[in-house]
């Protein structure tokens, strides 16, 4: 049997041992009627069997990395150096647990450690937790975050937050999910505007939400908000995109109360959707009402620098249903994924990165935008995203460029029918000027 | 203050382990050269408005060769199973096997973007779709959603189901959840995340949940039952039937934590035990590895009258094709942003398929019978607050030790001087100075003998040397870690290294 590996002998020995004649007998307290059921599935494999079972599987996609991709839409085709695969796959690494014996785990508390560093590092942000699932639960977190410490419950969302953070944060807050206010998007001189969430900022706000870069791209000077904040006392969070902060003004320096991204850029596979990993930062005033694992230097008692998990009191297994979130196992790995590759990057690294992004985007952007029958809808200055109207539904277009091995951007049809003729493209480093002209030679000929 | 500093004494090869190892911070060097990336073969328009763009990246600059040594470096700190045994009670640390990182590896699947079209990601679709079938046969269940992120992340995303199905049929009235002592603290956490109250049941003599004080707390305000199946304890409750049954006739539902999944393969389907919904850990039970905390993964299976409210988006088979479905009204929503943790689920998959239906009963078999193999080694020296038969983990209290001046901590850490990481300590709450042992399937009969001698060796010491205990680990990284001055004076980030300025 795989992975079992008591010989007959051994079995006999140990039931002898504890004094019972089988296995069975173990299995008493178990209702008879409902013990041993069938269980309707294949028989076991052979590693090689099953090897071959699964790589066709494999082989039965068409990756994103294989192909010329303009899909972005918060999850983004970057390199990755070999060196983050290499280090992140070390068995000490990837077969521990959660640190709780801090003397046998060092190495785990002190890259969370590094980790929580850089995010501070990168989003000019006071401290950051050890990670949460993803980019949308952290923004649900940070928002749950935001209505403890303020006692308020009314949340304005600015309609450039990717949408599916937004229903994540609905199914979050569940009843007061009717406290969302989102802000209109409105579509003027040819150019798609998320407008202005300042003026719904209120004395009963928790907080409000935008996301620079939005969801289409776009950038905006968020200083008018940040002072709407302070009038009110609302909080200010911001979803970012942590490999644009290679180039973009960072969080803190626009005064983010709280700030939350998808790590996925910063070196982490697409792997259709996961793992991936949420950065959250906040104010040093806030530090215990931050969900999650923190990292905190020790000392041992010959004096040396150690790690442990600190100010455990938020979390659940010390506080049950006082904790400030339920949240346990999260993203180590993939938090230690993205400090090798920071550390691997660099900061001229990760802003040649941003900068590449930018001008392969706006490359793009104006080859799409002289093309009779498009318009590019995301108005300057945006960073690497774009809204294209096309003159044929987005899902043709996709399936002409596909043929031509380039997957085009991703349709906006699910966020109403005002969209159904646009999709977002997105470039990054990854691509090459072929690509694009390629790209546009296709779209041209449709 | 020595050691402190790496440089003042020459470490020698043996000792490397014992040398701090410095922060990247620490590590930089200003000026070096990074990681280098083509310049873009396009023509370079302008950049954005200098006040969105930030003056200065204070990121440590290290180069590729000390990026390698810092944390090969640092993952010889760690233990792992890789290294050695690990029996932390409820984590099942299982064996991990390597193909299945292999597999996740694969360009066809790691490659893969979320939003490519339906053609383009078959044989993903056909992954999941038969990875929900298998995990629904193996639990009795109508349907499984793949999507929660880890156990607690499951939880939520079970209350939150049972709480749209309550609301759905007019019963608004449900504001509790019961919730056994014994229970895993994210239990109490998720239900007053969802806006619940809780309400603690306590065991009874024999471990199982207390079946009066169930049926006293029952009554038309609550929603739901937490339970684990087995209990924490490692027992699974005698009264089992009876309490989903009485769950039921309350109007309320049964959540199950099925944390401890890996006593029930093949030995009893949840569903068929009256539970109405059920989170599994992938990470534990099907063998993904646990990364040192995460990624894991917490599939969720639920009855066919919870369906229709699984996140969105399910996974539907099309005649011979897949598709993404959105369009499903009753859903309590998304809980994730791209689905679940693919690259997780494939490694589960992976496993499924070499143990098969008859490889899947072996498990919890091999599992139970170690567990109670240590519990009879280790009755002699330590007690058993439960003495019957095990499931797939046994629950000790080192209270005997206390006269000593011995407390479970100690034994825990005088273990990693036996090579061996301690198990789970203080937990379940209901147990005096618990220890939580859970050796898994995949552990050799020598493994098990060597760790219970090691176990009666400390309980020796105890008696006769317990300062050693006390002072133990002795030959580890670091000693025992002021945890109190670092929760009192947190040190949560580095100083910011010398800014590199554009």
């Amino acid at each position: 049997m795989p992975f079992v590996p008591l010989t007959p002998t051994e079995r006999q020995q140990m039931l002898e041992r504890i004094g019972v004649a089988s296995t069975d007998a173990l299995f008493e307290v178990i209702p008879p009627a409902l013990r041993f059921p069938r269980i309707d599935l294949p028989p076991g494999e052979s590693e090689l069997e099953t090897s071959r079972a699964v790589r066709a599987l494999a082989a039965r996609n068409r990756p994103a990395t294989e192909l010329a991709c303009f899909l972005g839409g918060g999850v983004y085709h970057h390199f990755i150096p070999a060196a983050v695969g290499a280090l992140a796959s070390r068995g000490e690494f990837l077969t521990a647990y959660t640190p709780y014996q801090p003397e046998v785990s060092q190495g785990t508390l002190q890259a969370v450690f590094e980790f929580q560093s850089l995010v501070c590092d990168l989003f000019a942000m006071d401290v950051a937790n050890a990670s949460m699932y993803d980019g949308a639960t952290a923004l649900a977190e940070a928002v749950l975050m935001a209505q403890r410490i303020t006692r308020r419950t009314r949340v304005v969302l600015g309609s450039g937050v990717h949408p599916e953070y937004r229903a994540v944060t609905a199914t979050y807050l569940g009843d007061e999910a009717a406290e969302l206010v989102v802000t209109p998007l409105e579509e003027r001189d040819g150019a798609l505007r998320e407008g202005d969430p300042a003026p719904l900022v209120d004395e009963r706000t928790a907080c409000v939400v935008v996301q620079q870069p939005s969801f289409f791209g776009a950038l905006a000077d968020w200083t008018a908000l940040r002072q709407a904040c302070d009038r009110t006392g609302a909080l200010l969070v911001m979803v970012v995109n942590p490999l644009s902060l290679g180039l973009l003004k960072p969080p803190g320096a626009w005064g983010a109360d709280i700030a939350v991204g998808e790590g996925q850029s910063l070196g982490v596979p697409m792997s259709f959707g996961g793992p991936y990993v949420g950065l959250m930062a906040t104010r040093q005033q806030y530090v215990r009402q931050l969900p999650g694992r923190l990292a905190g230097i020790a000392r041992d008692s010959e004096g040396r620098r150690g790690f442990v998990l600190t100010l455990r009191p938020r979390e659940q297994d010390i506080r049950r249903e006082k904790a400030t979130s339920n949240i346990c196992t999260n993203q180590a790995l993939v938090a230690l994924q993205v400090t090798i590759y920071l550390s691997l990057m660099g900061p001229q690294g990760l802003r040649q990165a941003a900068e590449n992004c930018y001008q392969y985007a706006h490359y793009a952007a104006a080859q799409i935008a002289r093309l009779p029958g498009y318009t590019v809808l995301t108005p300057e200055p945006f960073f690497h995203e774009f809204v294209v109207r096309g003159p044929r539904p987005p899902e043709e277009i996709n399936a002409r460029l596909l043929e031509a091995g380039i997957l085009g951007g991703l349709p906006l049809r699910r966020l109403g029918p005002a969209l159904a003729d646009c999709a977002l493209y997105c470039c990054t480093e990854m691509n090459t000027r072929a690509e694009i002209d390629a790209l546009v030679e296709v779209l041209a000929r449709l | 203050m020595d050691a402190a500093s790496p440089l003042s004494r020459p470490p020698g090869l043996a000792d490397l382990r014992q040398t701090p190892e410095p922060l990247l911070s620490e590590l930089s060097t200003p000026d070096r050269p990074g990681i280098e990336l083509p310049a873009p073969d396009v023509p370079r328009v302008a950049l954005p408005p200098r006040d969105l763009l930030r003056e200065a990246l204070p990121l440590p600059v290290v180069g590729e060769l000390e990026v390698v040594r810092h944390f090969t470096r640092l993952s010889q700190k760690n233990y792992a199973i890789d290294t050695g045994f690990y029996p932390l009670g409820s984590c099942t640390m299982k064996y991990n096997p390597k193909l299945n990182d292999e597999l996740a590896r694969l360009p066809g699947f790691a490659g893969l973007h979320p939003y490519q079209p339906a053609e383009t990601v078959q044989g993903a679709l056909a992954l999941l779709a038969a990875l929900e079938a298998a995990l629904a046969e193996i639990t009795g269940f109508a349907a499984v959603s793949l999507h929660p992120a880890a156990g607690a992340h499951g939880e939520l995303t079970g209350l939150l189901i049972i709480r749209a199905y309550h609301r759905e049929r007019g019963d608004t009235r449900r504001q509790r959840v019961l919730v056994p002592d014994s229970a895993h603290g994210t239990n109490p956490a998720t239900a007053a995340m969802v806006g619940y109250e809780t309400v603690t049941l306590p065991s009874d003599a024999r471990g199982n949940v207390d079946l009066r004080a169930l049926e006293a707390a029952l009554g038309p305000d609550v929603a739901a039952l937490m339970i684990t199946a087995p209990s924490t304890l490692g027992l699974f409750d005698e009264h089992m039937l009876a309490l989903t049954e009485a769950v039921h006739a309350a109007g309320a539902l049964v959540y199950g934590d099925g944390a401890n999944m890996n006593a029930l393969l093949g030995v009893a389907k949840p569903a068929a035990l009256g539970i109405d919904v059920l989170h599994m850990n992938l990470h534990k039970t099907f063998s993904t590895p646990h990364g040192g905390g995460g990624p894991g993964a917490g599939a969720l299976a639920v009855t066919a009258a919870l369906e229709p409210y699984l996140p969105v988006p399910v996974v539907r088979r099309r005649g011979d094709d897949y598709a993404l479905e959105y369009d499903r009204p009753r859903s309590i929503g998304p809980v994730r942003a791209f689905g679940g943790h693919f690259g997780v689920l494939v490694r589960a998959y992976a496993y499924l398929r070499r143990l098969g239906a008859e490889g899947l009963r072996a498990v919890s078999e091999a599992a139970v019978l170690n567990a109670n193999y240590l519990r009879v080694l280790l009755q002699e020296w330590y007690d058993v607050p439960y003495n019957r038969p095990c499931m797939h983990e046994v629950v000790l209290s080192g209270r005997r030790l206390k006269a000593r001046g011995v407390r479970t901590l100690d034994v825990a850490k005088r273990l990693i001087d036996y090579g061996f990481h301690p198990p789970t300590i203080y937990f379940p709450l209901v147990v005096e100075e618990a220890l939580m042992i859970e050796p898994t399937e995949t552990e050799t009969k020598a493994t098990l003998d060597a760790f219970a001698a090691a176990m009666a060796a400390i309980a020796r010491e105890a008696q006769e040397q317990p300062e050693l205990l006390r002072a133990a680990p002795h030959a580890t990284p670091v000693r025992r870690l002021d945890e109190a001055t670092a929760a009192r004076q947190p040190v949560l980030r580095w100083a910011t290294p010398p800014a590199t300025r554009e």
